[in-house]
C-alpha cells in the first residue's frame, strides 16, 4: 500500500471538483471518491489500485430512502443495512431487501453505500493478486490469466476473450431487473447502461472520473411486489453467489404479463436476461415455462473449465426464483 | 443449537481416583478473553519497536536474477532491507521434527538466490512504521529467472517416493496376511480411490514475531504450542546459547498444529532486530500465512475393502499418496491409523510422497486420521451398500477388542457404546435405506455415519507448584493455552488434589523460562500435564500429611496418613478431624511449599526427560507400546440436505457421542468436540485452498475465499460423553480429545450425501456442481 492524501468534500461541487482533471477512467484515476471503503481499501491494501488522494464523500447529503407513487428514490449514499431494514422497501420491492439481507456480512453492510455497492469490483483472483501480470482489467492489453486456470467462480455470459471475470454484486441484479435508473451528477442514464462490455475489461462503467452517483430511481410497477432474490453460494451468508436471479413477475389470471429478469454470479455484468423475459411474456408460468425461460436465458452462455457446471446452475437457480416469486402475493 | 451432556455426577468424589468424569468448569481466563484484556503475544511489544514486512515471492520456481532496492530505500523510516544477499548461512536451516529438528519446513528462504515456493520470503523490510515498512515492500523490485513450476499430483517434474523408511515399514505402513490373495478369493470387494485437498489451518491470531535482544539476551514473543521447542530451533538456528533464548506466549489465538513447529520468519525477525539494534516486530498478512506456514497436505487414496457376505472384513489394502515440497519428506502416513481400526485378518498398506514445487506442509488437526479415515469410512459406507447392510453393523460386525496387526489389546474400545448412543439420538433407526427416499420440501435428505478414532498420547513433562501461606496455588508449566482450556484443566487438577477451588488456583504457561512442557499436539496435553501437576501437589499433600500426623498436638496425631485427605480448603480425617489447610501446612513448612515434579510416562524411552530439556518431545501411546495398543473412539452422525432443484449442501444436524478415558472438565471436552465436529462439516463441504498450476500459486489466500462455516451454516450439533474407565493408558486414566472430535466427520458427510442423492462423491470437498447429475 502506498501513502494518499485524504481529503472530505463539504458538498457535490467540491468532490467533483476535487476528482476532475484525469484522463483516465474512474478506477485508474490518482483521485477517487471513498464512501464505505469496504473495498476501495481492500483494493489499495492488495496493490491493485494505487490512488494518490481520496476524497471522502460521507459528509454528503445524498442518504435518502423514498418511496413514492412514480417508485423509489434511494440516495446513493444509503447504507446496504438502511435499505436492506426499510419497511417500505421490503413490502413493496422485496427483490431489493433480499438482494441486501444476503449480501457480505452485517459489519460491511453498516459501512457499504448503495452507489459503492453497484461500482463493486470482481473478485477475480487474477485480477486481485498482482502476482498475476496479466490482467486485462488492470492492465490493458496484458491478457488474462483467467482463462486457463482457476475459473469455478468466472462467468458464463458476457465474458470475451479479453476477460472472464464475475460480477461479484447482488443488489445490481435486482436493479437491472427493475429497470432502475442512476442518477449522476451529469446526467441520468438507465442502470443497465452504467456497466461497460468485457470486450474492454479495464473500462467497468461508463462513468467520467469527476462524475458521481447521487442515487436510483425504481419506477413503480405491478411487478415489484412479487420478486425475490434466489442466491445459491457455497455457504450460508458471506459468500459470493454461484449463481444467483433477482425476479419480478406481474401475473394477471395466471398469465405473465411482464417478467423481470437479473442475473448474477454467472455474467460479466449486472445481466438482465431479456430472453427470458420475452420467452415468459404472456405464458403461464409453471415448470415448464420456467425452464424454458431458464434456457433462453443461457443460451449464449460459454464455459470454461470448471466453470461449466455454472450453465446448468443458473437455469435451475433462475427456475427456481421465477417458482418462488410465482408462489409470492402479487 | 442443542446439545446434549450425559453426565455422572459432579465432582468426584475422592474415593475414585479415577471417575470418569470431572467437573465442568468455565474457563479461568475466560472473562480475561471476553473483555479483550487476555495479552496475546502479538500484543506484547514497547515504545521504539521497529515493524518488520515480509516481501514474498510471485513465483513458485527459480532465481532471483537482481534486487533493485533504491525505491525502497528512500521510503521514509525505512531501516533496513535484508534479502539473500544480507543473510545467507547467518541463518540455518533446522531440520524436521522427524529428523531430531524443531521446524515446519527447511526452506531457509534467504539463504540463497533460490525460490522454492510461491510466497517464499525474499526479503525482510524493517521500518519505523509498519506502513512505511509496507510501502518500502511494494516498491522493491526484485526480478527473477522463473521456471515452470511442479504443482501437485501429475504436474511435469513431480518426484515420487517411498515415503516410509525401511525401519518404520511396521508402524507406519504394517502388513500382516496375504492382503493380494485374500482380495482376490474375497466375495464382496470395493477398489476406490478418494482425494483430500489442501487445507490451511487459518487460527485467527495471524503469524506475529517480536523480537527484543539484550545483550547476547534474545527474547522471543510469538504464538507457539512448543515453548521450549522454539528456544532450541532458534538457538540452533542462530547459533546462540539455548539459555540465553526466551520464548513467550501467554495465550495463543488458535493453532491448530499451525504453531507446534518453527517457520523461518522467526530467526529473520531476530536476525533483523541484531542488525537495526532495535525490538523488531512482524504481522504477517493473512495471505502471507498461507505461505510462510505449514498447512495439511494433499492426499490421494486407493482403498480396497475385501469382506464376507455377512459384512466381516478379510482384506484391507489402503494406499496413500501425498504432495510435500521439493526438499522435505513430510509425510502424513496415515495408514498407521487406518489399518488399525477393524478386525481384519489380511491387511497391507503404503505411503508415497510427491515431492513439488510447494511450502512443506505440516501438522494439522488430527493430521494422519482426517484425511486417512476420510477414505476407509468412504469405504466402509461403500461396502456397506455393496452389502446391502446398515452401516452401523457393518462396524459392529468388524468390532474387536484385540488390534488387527500386533495383535494386541486395545486398553480400551467403546466404539460400539457411542455407535448406540449417538444413534439412538440421532434417530438412526428411522432412516430409510434406499438412496434419495428421504425428503422434506424441497430437500433430499440423507443421514450418513462414520468413525472417529485418534491415538492416546502421552509425553515426558515437569510443573512446578507452590502451595502458598495463604492457601493458594501456584502451578507452572511451559505448556500452552492454545484454546483448547489446558489452563482450567490444570486449576481443577490440582484444585482437587490439594482440596482448593480453582479461583485460588493460578496457572502460568507460554513462557520457556517455566519448566518444560511437551508440544501441544497429538492430544496430548491433559494427559502429560495432568499427571505431572497430581504428581507435584502429591508431594506438597504428603508433606503436609506427614506433618499432619506427627504433631502429637494437632487433630490427626497418629493416623494412618492415608485417611487423610483435602477438601474445600481444609485436612480433614475420619470423624470430624479438620483443620484448614493455612493451619496444616504451616506444621510443615514456615512459608510456602514447593514442589519441582517430572514425569516420565510408562513406555517412553529412557532418554524421554532429557531430550525434553533440550526441546523434544518424545510421545508413546497408540500403537508405539510393546503390550498394548491405545486409542480414543467415537461415532459420527450426520444429517445433510440437499436442494431438489439447486443442489446447494446444507448439514443441519450432526451429532457425534466420544468416548476417551476420564475427562478433567466435562464443560471443556464438550466444547472442543463440538469444535471438531464443526470443522469437520467444514472440511467436508466448505475448506480447500485452490492452486493454479501453471504459477503453482494459492488462488484463495483470504478469509473472503478461502471459505469455513458461519454461524448459519451450523444449527444443531449434539455432542455425547460416553462414560469410559481406562485404568492401563495412565494412571490417572486420561486419554486425549483434541484431535478426536473432527475424525470421520468427511466421511460422514460424504456417506450422508450418497444417502441424499445416491451420489457418491470421492472428492474433498463435496459442492452443489458434484450433485447436478443426481438421478433423484
Amino acid at each position: 500500500m502506498y501513502p494518499y492524501l485524504y481529503d472530505r468534500a463539504t458538498g457535490i461541487p467540491d468532490a467533483v471538483h476535487a476528482t476532475a482533471g484525469a484522463r483516465t477512467t474512474p478506477t485508474a484515476a490518482p483521485a477517487q471518491f471513498i464512501a464505505g471503503g469496504t473495498q476501495l481499501v481492500d483494493l489499495m491494501k492488495l496493490g491493485v489500485i494505487a490512488p494518490e488522494r481520496l476524497v471522502d464523500i460521507n459528509g454528503l447529503t445524498m442518504t435518502a430512502i423514498a418511496v413514492g407513487p412514480d417508485g423509489l428514490r434511494l440516495g446513493a449514499l444509503v447504507r446496504m443495512a438502511e435499505l436492506e431494514r426499510h419497511p417500505d422497501v421490503r413490502r413493496d420491492y422485496p427483490v431489493l431487501a433480499e438482494t441486501m439481507a444476503l449480501a457480505a456480512s452485517q459489519q460491511i453492510r453498516a459501512m457499504a453505500s448503495l452507489a459503492g455497492n453497484t461500482l463493486q469490483r470482481t473478485r477475480c483472483e487474477y485480477f486481485r493478486d498482482t502476482a498475476w501480470s496479466e490482467c486485462n482489467k488492470r492492465t490493458p492489453g496484458s491478457g488474462c490469466a483467467a482463462i486457463g486456470g482457476v475459473t469455478r467462480k468466472m462467468a458464463v455470459l458476457g465474458t470475451s476473450d479479453q476477460c472472464i471475470a464475475t460480477y461479484p454484486g447482488d443488489f445490481a441484479q435486482a436493479l437491472v431487473a427493475l429497470g432502475a435508473v442512476v442518477h449522476t451528477t451529469t446526467r441520468t442514464l438507465p442502470f443497465e447502461q452504467l456497466h461497460g462490455g468485457a470486450d474492454r475489461p479495464h473500462i467497468e462503467t461508463v462513468l467520467e472520473a469527476d462524475e458521481l452517483i447521487t442515487g436510483f430511481v425504481v419506477p413503480a410497477g405491478p411487478w415489484t411486489k412479487r420478486s425475490t432474490y434466489v442466491k445459491v453460494r457455497d455457504r450460508q451468508s458471506y459468500a459470493y453467489g454461484l449463481a444467483t436471479a433477482a425476479v419480478a413477475l406481474h401475473v394477471e389470471g395466471g398469465i405473465v404479463r411482464d417478467a423481470r429478469i437479473g442475473l448474477g454470479g454467472v455474467a460479466y455484468k449486472p445481466w438482465r436476461a431479456h430472453e427470458a423475459e420475452a420467452a415468459l411474456h404472456g405464458k403461464k408460468l409453471d415448470e415448464d415455462s420456467a425452464i424454458a425461460a431458464a434456457r433462453a436465458a443461457f443460451a449464449g452462455a460459454k464455459p470454461h473449465g470448471e466453470n461449466a457446471f455454472k450453465i446448468d446452475l443458473g437455469q435451475r437457480t433462475l427456475v427456481r426464483a421465477l417458482l418462488q416469486a410465482n408462489r409470492m402475493e402479487g | 443449537m442443542a446439545d446434549t451432556i450425559l453426565r455422572f455426577g459432579n465432582a468426584a468424589p475422592q474415593s475414585d481416583p479415577n471417575p470418569a468424569f470431572g467437573d465442568a468448569a468455565s474457563r479461568v481466563e475466560g472473562r480475561l478473553k471476553v473483555t479483550g484484556a487476555a495479552q496475546y503475544a502479538s500484543d506484547l511489544f514497547g515504545a521504539g519497536t521497529a515493524h518488520a514486512y515480509l516481501h514474498t515471492s510471485p513465483i513458485a520456481r527459480g532465481r532471483i536474477t537482481n534486487i533493485d532496492e533504491t525505491a525502497a530505500r528512500r521510503v521514509t523510516g525505512v531501516l533496513d532491507i535484508m534479502t539473500y544477499k544480507a543473510v545467507g548461512d547467518r541463518v540455518k536451516p533446522g531440520a524436521l521434527p522427524g529428523d531430531k529438528g524443531f521446524m515446519g519446513s527447511t526452506i531457509a528462504p534467504l539463504m540463497s538466490d533460490q525460490v522454492w515456493h510461491s510466497g517464499q520470503i525474499v526479503a525482510v523490510i524493517v521500518a519505523d512504521t509498519f506502513e512505511a515498512a509496507r510501502e518500502a515492500s511494494f516498491r522493491l523490485k526484485i526480478t527473477y529467472d522463473a521456471q515452470p513450476p511442479t504443482a501437485t499430483f501429475g504436474s511435469a517434474g513431480a518426484e515420487s517416493a517411498n515415503a516410509i523408511p525401511a525401519d518404520k515399514q511396521d508402524e507406519l505402513a504394517p502388513s500382516i496376511g496375504d492382503a493380494a490373495a485374500a482380495l482376490a478369493q474375497a466375495p464382496v470387494t470395493i477398489d476406490a480411490e478418494y482425494e483430500t485437498p489442501t487445507q490451511h489451518h487459518n487460527a485467527i491470531e495471524l503469524f506475529t514475531t517480536a523480537v527484543a535482544w539484550r545483550g547476547d539476551e534474545l527474547t522471543i514473543w510469538e504464538p507457539s504450542q512448543n515453548m521450549w521447542g522454539f528456544r532450541f530451533g532458534v538457538a540452533e538456528q542462530l547459533g546462540l546459547d539455548p539459555a540465553n533464548v526466551r520464548v513467550i506466549s501467554p495465550f495463543v489465538g488458535g493453532a491448530f498444529g499451525s504453531r507446534g513447529s518453527l517457520t523461518q520468519r522467526t530467526a529473520l525477525v531476530a536476525l533483523a532486530a541484531r542488525r537495526v539494534g532495535r525490538p523488531v516486530r512482524l504481522e504477517t498478512t493473512r495471505e502471507q500465512g498461507f505461505n510462510i506456514a505449514t498447512y495439511r497436505a494433499e492426499t490421494r487414496h486407493r482403498v480396497r475393502l475385501g469382506a464376507t457376505p455377512d459384512g466381516k472384513l478379510q482384506a484391507l489394502v489402503h494406499d496413500g499418496f501425498e504432495v510435500t515440497s521439493r526438499p522435505d519428506a513430510y509425510k502424513v502416513a496415515g495408514t498407521d491409523a487406518s489399518t488399525r481400526l477393524y478386525a481384519c485378518p489380511n491387511i497391507s498398506s503404503s505411503v508415497r510422497i510427491t515431492h513439488a514445487d510447494r511450502n512443506t506442509p505440516g501438522f494439522m488437526r488430527a493430521p494422519a486420521e482426517v484425511p486417512y479415515l476420510f477414505a476407509l469410512e468412504s469405504a466402509m459406507d461403500e461396502l456397506a451398500v455393496k452389502l446391502d447392510m446398515d452401516p452401523v453393523e457393518l462396524r459392529r460386525v468388524n468390532d474387536t477388542m484385540v488390534e488387527p496387526v500386533q495383535k494386541l489389546p486395545y486398553t480400551s474400545r467403546s466404539l460400539m457404546a457411542c455407535y448406540e448412543q449417538a444413534a439412538d439420538a440421532f434417530g438412526w433407526a428411522k432412516r430409510t435405506k434406499q438412496p434419495g427416499s428421504m425428503r422434506d420440501g424441497d430437500w433430499l435428505v440423507g443421514w450418513g455415519c462414520a468413525t472417529a478414532f485418534y491415538p492416546t498420547n502421552i509425553g515426558a513433562a515437569t510443573a512446578r507448584v507452590r502451595l502458598n501461606p495463604d492457601g493458594t496455588v501456584r502451578v507452572q508449566t511451559a505448556a500452552h493455552e492454545i484454546g483448547t482450556g489446558v489452563m482450567t484443566v490444570l486449576a481443577l487438577m490440582a484444585g482437587t488434589a490439594l482440596g482448593v477451588p480453582i479461583d485460588r488456583v493460578h496457572v502460568d504457561l507460554g513462557d520457556s523460562d517455566l519448566p518444560p512442557a511437551p508440544v501441544s499436539g497429538g492430544s496430548n496435553s491433559t494427559a502429560s500435564l495432568c499427571t505431572v501437576v497430581d504428581k507435584a501437589c502429591r508431594d506438597i499433600g504428603d508433606r503436609i500429611v506427614r506433618a499432619a500426623v506427627a504433631a502429637k498436638d494437632g487433630p490427626f496425631a497418629d493416623r494412618d496418613p492415608a485417611t487423610l485427605r483435602f477438601e474445600n480448603g481444609s485436612l480433614r480425617g475420619e470423624g470430624d478431624a479438620s483443620e484448614t489447610l493455612t493451619q496444616a501446612m504451616r506444621r510443615a513448612a514456615p512459608g510456602a511449599i514447593e514442589a519441582y515434579a517430572e514425569n516420565m510416562p510408562d513406555g517412553v524411552p529412557p532418554t524421554a526427560l532429557a531430550d525434553l530439556y533440550q526441546g523434544h518431545t518424545t510421545m508413546t501411546g497408540g500403537t508405539k507400546l510393546k503390550n498394548r495398543v491405545e486409542f480414543a473412539f467415537g461415532a459420527q452422525f450426520v444429517e445433510i440436505r440437499v436442494n431438489t432443484l439447486t443442489r446447494e449442501l446444507r448439514a443441519p444436524r450432526v451429532v457425534g457421542a466420544y468416548s476417551s478415558g476420564r475427562i478433567v472438565n466435562v464443560k471443556a471436552a464438550k466444547s472442543q468436540y463440538m469444535g471438531g465436529q464443526i470443522w469437520g462439516i467444514s472440511s467436508a463441504l466448505l475448506e480447500a485452498t485452490e492452486i493454479d498450476p501453471r504459477k503453482a500459486r494459492y488462488m484463495n489466500q483470504d478469509l473472503g475465499e478461502y471459505y469455513i462455516p458461519v454461524n448459519a451454516d451450523i444449527t444443531d450439533v449434539t455432542t455425547i460423553l460416553v462414560p469410559e474407565k481406562d485404568h492401563e493408558v495412565n494412571p490417572l486414566g486420561i486419554k486425549g480429545i483434541g484431535e478426536l472430535g473432527g475424525v470421520g466427520l468427511n466421511a460422514a458427510v460424504a456417506n450422508a450425501v450418497y444417502h441424499a442423492t445416491g451420489v457418491r462423491v470421492r472428492k474433498l470437498p463435496i459442492r452443489l456442481e458434484n450433485l447436478l447429475s443426481a438421478n433423484v
